[in-house]
């Protein structure tokens, strides 16, 4: 249901927000909220059907963007998201299942449901925004924290080595990968559409400037300049390869399209599998079973 | 109230022996019955043991506390149960498989070359169907008929024909035996 | 409250010999689950492979999740996106899954959880037997909240109480609890499975009013709000915060009274609706036996020789432990001597009856500390302890 032409004043991304709620939390200059918008353009540009689609996140400050988004919205429990959405898109095979967190909850706490989900194939869009810490606690060390970057729990620097996302998703079988920054808008929305439009398992991290907390530590800039430094840093190569996107302090971030193949979801598996070994004994799951 | 062990070693189709006994007692025999199997650290090990209780009431404690039937059907399974059983319970062995101590209380044995018998009608896997046959002659749980209600289900469908076959020469040699007075 | 006979396609209509494990499953399904998030744990395993077996021809999904706290997650969701769920643990499971059952008291989600208890603290006593999470499947999520928790005796009520239980959970949108244990659950007894069109169903209380209008925490007359799922258009939110009426964060203490009160409120001011006890016996009765799950017919059994020394013993099954039967004992604690409970584990629910009762009668608990039932003598001799 795109009311676009009704109301071309307003800004598109207000379509899809609970505006009731504004102002939001984030502080100025975050850059979760640039990735809303990329959100909100995305089912824009699709002519999306805002209400075959569900949105859940965890806890953290991107957990918070189920929250402000006017769509079937779930904020769940830290690093749970990935599996609730499981539940609902199982229960709702015709909902289209957007999981929206941060670095933290999907890959730290929830990161074993991030790697079963992928390896399940399981029909989801999975929108990462990476703000290398523990943004919502206070900045404390990540999974995703570089090597030498410091946080509030790392005050003299990080030692362990850092998750390289889209390696690991493609590893665990996600059927579609990418990674960008915030600031690139258009790529952003159109990595969101395409995913959008896939059946399967879709990862897209977002490198995301947390300029209160990450940002201040490391004397990274603050505001649009720090959205920029990502920027700047950042160099496209579509269809890397993902072992090489290990993301160092300060240094360049490799980003684009790594993955977008075919293989059945777990629902065309179970379908497929059960109907060939039970025959028409068996109840095909599907979009009308409600 | 009956309280049953069936014994020997895993393979042989104990647990199925209490299941099909269960199942034909409380839905066809109008008893009661519980069925209960090891899970336990006690249910390592070779002996494998199944436990029935038969009663004309609601059975209230689930565990049997001092059986009055024994199966064996394994020495090691033999050697492990047998001083459970009441004095003057009942014994029933596998022949061939079981060398008994000599004979303690008033207990009354009973033995049958199941194993044997289920090798003559083509696989040893039925022996446990051979000792049910001769288990209900013998202690008149319940009639043939009653009993062998249990089985579907409990076997694959394609051998039911034959392990029906194996309860029946069980039962035949099981009224003999009690013909000849043992 | 709307109520629907049940689907015959997920009837197992007939006798069956069957043990606990599998029963929970087949009253799933009678229920009308068609959602089971699981992982393997003894001695609850069996319910997962019934249901998995089971399934296909039913119509439905099985899915075994990668661990307990993503098996309670799915089950959340499932439930927002229409179906009935269920999952089953034993201790282990169920200690990893209470953050969850947190959000599904929070976000006024129906589903079951059933627990086949074993012997714990830790990995405990994996295939043997206890009643030991019982306070935990009261207090084991962390704030204050109620739920419902029913202890079946036997196979059958394995099969009942899974029915009731999704009775339940839809009528107060709250988890409900089915606490077995390793003995029942690896039992088999007869099962008798009635026909679909004799097992009634309480429906979800779906929202039917404007799409404008729905407020997703808004109490209905009978304080119970209205639900929907996704995909209907109502582009609701939920979360497991302090939220008001329209399911949004409101972090303050007038909005946590208001909405942890009535988490509160709609199980206890419905308690006398709830609560399902069996009693025998009572009228006359100088000392009450008190009892749960297997521990009550075990209990009967020490009844039953009480009885032969001349002691006038009346017996309550608890088949609902929480919310507790406070009103009713009370009544009964003015009139006999004493309460014996025995309960398989140091003497959990007994501290209810004692906090219960006060002093108006004396409370004698008969713990066991799991790994068998009791020895009826136990109680017997509790019970001729009491009555001196
Ligand atoms: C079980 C549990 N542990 C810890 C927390 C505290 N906590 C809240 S948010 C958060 C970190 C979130 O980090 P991330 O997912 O990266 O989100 P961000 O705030 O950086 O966007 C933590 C540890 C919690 N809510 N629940
Ligand atoms: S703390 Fe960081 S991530 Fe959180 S809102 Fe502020 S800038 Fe954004
Ligand atoms: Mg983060």
């Amino acid at each position: 249901m795109n009311k676009e032409d009704q109301n071309t004043e307003k800004n598109p991304i207000e379509e899809i927000l609970r505006m009731d709620r504004m102002p939001h939390i984030w502080c100025p200059g975050c850059g979760i909220g640039t990735v809303v918008t990329s959100f909100a353009e995305a089912l824009r540009k699709e002519k999306y059907d805002l209400d075959k689609i569900a949105i859940v996140s965890g806890i953290g400050c991107t957990g918070r963007v189920a929250g402000y988004t006017k769509l079937d919205s779930f904020h769940t429990t830290h690093g749970r998201a990935i599996p609730f959405a499981t539940g609902l898109k199982l229960a709702k095979p015709d909902t289209k299942v957007v999981v929206f967190s941060g670095d933290g909850d999907i890959s730290g706490i929830g990161g074993n449901h991030l790697i079963h989900a992928a390896r399940r194939n399981m029909d989801l869009v999975v929108i990462c925004v990476n703000n290398f810490n523990y943004a919502m606690t206070g900045g404390q060390v990540a999974a995703t924290t570089p090597k030498d970057a410091n946080a509030s729990t790392a005050p003299y620097g990080n030692f362990e080595n850092a998750f390289n996302l889209p390696y690991i998703t493609e590893a665990a079988g996600a059927t579609y990968v990418a990674r960008w920054t915030a600031l690139h808008l258009r790529r952003v929305t159109k990595s969101i559409q395409e995913a959008l439009n896939k059946r399967g398992f879709s990862f897209i991290e977002v490198i995301t400037p947390c300029v209160t907390l990450y940002a201040r530590r490391n004397r990274l800039g603050d505001g649009l300049n720090l959205l920029k430094y990502y920027y700047d840093m950042s160099e496209i190569q579509h269809g890397a390869d993902t072992r090489t996107l290990d993301i160092s302090y300060q240094g360049k971030l490799i980003v684009g399209k790594f993955v977008d193949k075919e293989k059945p979801t777990f629902l065309d598996a179970m379908n497929k599998h059960l109907s060939s070994v039970l025959g028409d004994k068996y109840q095909l799951y599907g979009d009308n079973n409600d | 109230m009956t309280e049953i062990r069936f014994s020997g070693f895993g393979g042989q189709g104990i647990i199925r022996c209490a299941l099909i006994a269960g199942k034909a007692l409380s839905l066809y025999g109008n008893k009661f019955a519980t069925m209960t199997q090891s899970f336990g650290p006690e249910a390592r090990g070779s002996a494998c043991s199944s436990q029935l209780i038969v009663s004309d009431d609601r059975v209230l404690y689930p565990y049997i506390t001092i059986p009055e039937i024994l199966v064996s059907m394994s020495q090691e399974a033999y050697d492990k149960y047998e001083s459970d059983l009441k004095d003057d319970g009942l014994l029933i062995i596998d022949q061939d498989l079981v060398k008994p101590k000599p004979p303690r209380g008033k207990i009354k044995s009973y033995s049958v070359p199941s194993t044997r018998f289920a090798e003559e009608l083509g696989n040893r896997i039925i022996a446990n169907l051979v000792m049910m046959g001769f288990f209900t002659a013998i202690t008149k749980i319940t009639t043939s008929e009653v009993m062998k209600k249990g089985v579907p289900g409990l076997v694959p469908d394609r051998f039911l024909e034959l392990n029906l076959k194996a309860f029946d020469k069980g039962y035949e040699y099981g009224l003999e035996t009690l013909k000849k007075g043992k | 409250m709307k109520k629907s006979k049940a689907d015959p396609k997920g009837v197992l209509t007939g006798s069956h010999f069957m043990d606990g494990d599998y029963a929970l499953a087949e009253g799933g399904l009678a229920a009308g689950c068609r959602y089971f998030g699981g992982y393997p744990i003894t001695p609850s395993t069996e319910t997962a492979e019934r249901f998995s077996e089971r399934i296909p021809y039913v119509g439905g999904v099985f899915i075994q999740m990668e661990d307990e706290l993503g098996s309670i997650a799915s089950l959340i969701g499932a439930v927002w996106g229409g179906k009935k769920a269920m999952t089953v643990t034993s201790g282990p499971g169920f200690s990893l899954m209470m953050e969850n059952i947190g959000l599904a008291c929070m976000m006024e989600t129906p589903l079951v959880i059933a627990n086949v208890q074993r012997g714990g603290p830790s990995t405990g006593l994996p295939t043997l037997t206890g009643q030991q999470d019982m306070m935990q499947a009261r207090w084991g999520s962390h704030g204050d909240y109620e739920i419902i928790a029913l202890s079946p005796d036997s196979p059958q009520e394995c099969f009942d109480l899974t029915i009731e239980a999704f009775n339940l959970s839809e009528t107060y949108r709250v988890p409900v609890f089915v606490m077995t244990d390793e003995c029942i659950g690896h039992m088999h007894e007869k099962v008798v499975i009635p026909p679909a069109e004799e097992i009634e169903l309480v429906e979800r209380k779906w929202y039917k009013g404007p799409k404008n209008k729905y407020l997703p925490y808004k109490n209905d007359t009978d304080g119970i709000p209205f639900m929907v799922k996704v995909g209907d258009g109502y582009r609701f939110h939920t979360t497991g915060l302090t939220r008001d009426e329209r399911g949004y964060p409101l972090l303050n203490a007038e909005c946590q009274a208001t909405c942890v009160s009535h988490l509160i409120d709609k199980i206890k001011d419905n308690a006398d609706k709830i609560i399902h006890l069996k009693e025998t016996d009572i009228d006359n009765a100088e000392i009450l036996v008190m009892s749960y799950g297997i521990t009550s017919r075990v209990s009967i059994k020490a009844v039953q020789e009480a009885k032969k020394t001349g002691i006038k013993v009346g017996t309550m099954q608890l088949k609902t432990v929480w919310p507790f039967p406070e009103k009713r004992i009370k009544e009964l604690a003015g009139k006999v001597k004493a309460i014996v409970f025995p309960e398989i584990n140091a003497g959990q629910v007994v501290l209810e009856a004692e906090r219960v009762v006060g002093d108006k009668c004396k409370v004698v608990s008969v713990p066991h500390y799991g790994g068998w039932v009791h020895n009826p003598e136990d109680i017997l001799n509790a019970i001729k302890e009491a009555a001196k």
